[in-house]
């Protein structure tokens, strides 16, 4: 069995349409990020997979449960880590997760006993007694996860776990989300980091606009790309862009971030002849960079724009703004 | 109708831990009232020779403590909406009805404490001498008087979402509600038309109540106040259910 099949799941907020009818199945035990931009969709879908928001159309089943008829039993059977932080600060530690537990019919023994181990995991025993708003970014984010863990979920979602933490920290949630994976717990991780969904998924979905444009392995969406990219800088970028197209230097040619990317089958060999092609035609490069592809180069074909690009506030605060309409 | 005891006790635990978490809130929540006590008592009591005005006032002032506190604790979920809270609330598999009858006794439990402390300074300092029986009918009053009040911050914080919008509720509601009832004027010596506007307004009913089990010197009969705080605690707690299950986050 899946431990979740989505079929033709839609979210409308009057004219806007946020997801737009995806339709996709995760496995037992795997790990399945959702990638895209902010405003994407990813955590409208995680509201309506997680029973939050109600679906316009379509449906899901979560191990099993559907969750327009059944929400109370897929909210038994999930753990729920939220992009913003959803503690109760002025609670110390060791009471957040104890009044979860409660909220989620625990009974005592067992309560008590998992509280110790998931703070164990996330390293965080020995805060227990301590206010969470006493806490760092880090801490916060350790403890929300462990919360989400709790009532041992068979599928946690993981909605952006890393936002605004140092790279160090960041590794250190991987590690954990990793541990999670080896105990046999599903994971659904929406991101908008390209190397963290690299490094932990089995699978990825990228989403724009509300709809799924590719679901692939992380190897497998690199191989879309056919070669290595190419790029090209100097004061005038269009004649660069000319100049490739008109020589069939390399595929794909466009401008992205102040360069001339393209891609080739050989970079390094390729680069000698594209170098002395631009100095006969009169173009005095500033730059020539090589790199071999990425899931961001993956994105900037499928997207046509690079994942984290400016104005990303601005479109999260009119997605509140919608929300709050209606 | 989906309640699980197990559940409303855990929001009620929530409300009764973050309260005494946070040693200032309860020193500064029980400052006001004892300056009306102290301040406005004494020196509006010293205009009026031969009757004892700190002790008219005192249910008045325990009323004026519940009022406050309660409000405070029903449109605590616009902060916990806005800080995040909310969702973990709204995604645990627990209905809303148990989330609003746990978050309306632990305002109410909280709330009920501070008038309590009120209550027993009052006695401390010789203004009132409630029999055993009527401190304890007291405690029940202001359980159902809080318990409305708080269900009725629940209500407004189902509908309005800015936080910005609760010093709109407490200078055009609550102060209103406080200063037009019996909470620091007789009634039977109010001119007509604040007599009509305290009858009117449930808060009079909730202090005359108390007024007569604390000092016996209340001026509606004992069964009529309770029947009223029954019946607006009835309809504002139903009324906070069905606007609460409405709420998104």
């Amino acid at each position: 069995m899946n431990a979740i099949e989505v079929l033709a799941l839609t979210k409308k907020f009057g004219d806007f349409t946020a997801v737009d009818g995806i339709s996709f199945s995760v496995a037992e035990g795997e790990i399945f990020g959702f990638l895209g931009p902010n405003g994407a969709g990813k955590s409208t879908s995680a509201y309506m997979l997680t029973t939050i928001l109600k679906p316009t159309s379509g449906t899901a089943k979560i191990n099993g449960f559907d969750i327009s008829h059944d929400p109370e039993k897929v909210r038994k059977s999930i753990g729920i880590v939220f992009q913003d932080q959803t503690l109760d600060s002025r609670l110390s530690a060791y009471d957040n997760l104890d009044i979860h537990g409660r909220l989620y019919d625990m009974p005592a023994p067992d309560r008590k006993k998992k509280i110790r181990e998931v703070l164990g995991l996330v390293e965080l025993l020995e805060w227990e007694k301590k206010l969470v708003k006493t806490f760092s970014g880090g801490m916060r984010r350790r403890l929300e996860i462990a919360r989400g863990l709790l009532h041992t979920p068979k599928i946690i979602f993981l909605d952006e776990p890393t936002l605004g933490l140092d790279a160090h920290t960041r590794r250190h949630i991987w590690t954990y989300i990793q541990k999670l994976k080896q105990q046999g717990i599903t994971i659904v991780l929406s991101t908008h980091y390209l190397e963290e969904a690299d490094a932990l998924c089995d699978r990825i979905a990228i989403i724009d606009h509300g709809k799924i444009i590719a679901l692939d392995t992380p190897s497998n969406l690199k191989k879309m790309l056919g070669g290595q990219v190419l790029s090209l800088k100097s004061a005038d970028n269009r004649k660069i862009l000319e100049l490739v197209n008109k020589k069939k230097l390399g595929a794909n040619a466009r401008v992205i971030a102040d360069a001339v990317s393209f891609e080739v089958k050989n970079g390094s060999e390729a680069i000698p002849g594209i170098a002395s092609a631009m100095e006969k035609a009169g173009i005095k490069l500033e730059s020539i960079e090589l790199h071999v592809p990425s899931l961001e180069d993956v994105f900037i074909q499928l997207t046509g724009k690079q994942i984290r690009e400016e104005g990303n506030g601005q479109s999260d605060f009119k997605r509140r703004l919608v929300m709050h309409g209606h | 109708m989906d309640i699980n005891m197990g559940k409303i006790y855990a929001v009620w635990l929530r409300e009764v831990k973050r309260f005494t978490n946070s040693k200032s809130r309860i020193v500064g929540s029980l400052a006001m009232p004892l300056l009306f006590l102290v301040a406005l008592g004494g020196g509006i009591g010293s205009l009026i020779p031969g009757f004892n005005y700190q002790a008219f006032i005192l249910p008045g002032i325990i009323g004026m403590t519940l009022l406050f506190n309660s409000i405070f604790s029903g449109v605590s979920i616009i902060w916990d909406r806005e800080l995040g809270y909310l969702k973990e609330l709204l995604a645990a598999p627990t209905s809303r009805t148990t989330i609003v009858i746990g978050k309306a006794l632990g305002g109410a439990t909280t709330s009920v404490l501070q008038g309590l402390i009120i209550l027993i300074l009052g006695i401390l300092f010789g203004l009132a001498s409630p029999s055993i029986a009527g401190f304890l009918l007291a405690i029940i009053v202001m359980v159902l008087f809080s318990t409305f009040v708080v269900s009725i911050g629940i209500i407004f914080a189902s509908v309005i979402t800015e936080i910005e919008t609760f010093q709109l509720l407490v200078n055009l509601l609550m102060f209103p509600l406080f200063f037009l009832s019996n909470a620091l004027f007789p009634l039977d010596k109010m001119p007509d038309w604040l007599k009509a506007l305290s009858n009117a307004n449930p808060v009079s009913y909730g202090i005359d109540a108390l007024r007569t089990l604390i000092n016996g010197a209340g001026s509606m009969p004992f069964a009529l106040d309770i029947a009223v705080l029954a019946v607006i605690l009835a309809v504002a707690l139903l009324f906070a259910g069905f606007l609460f299950n409405r709420t998104s986050i």
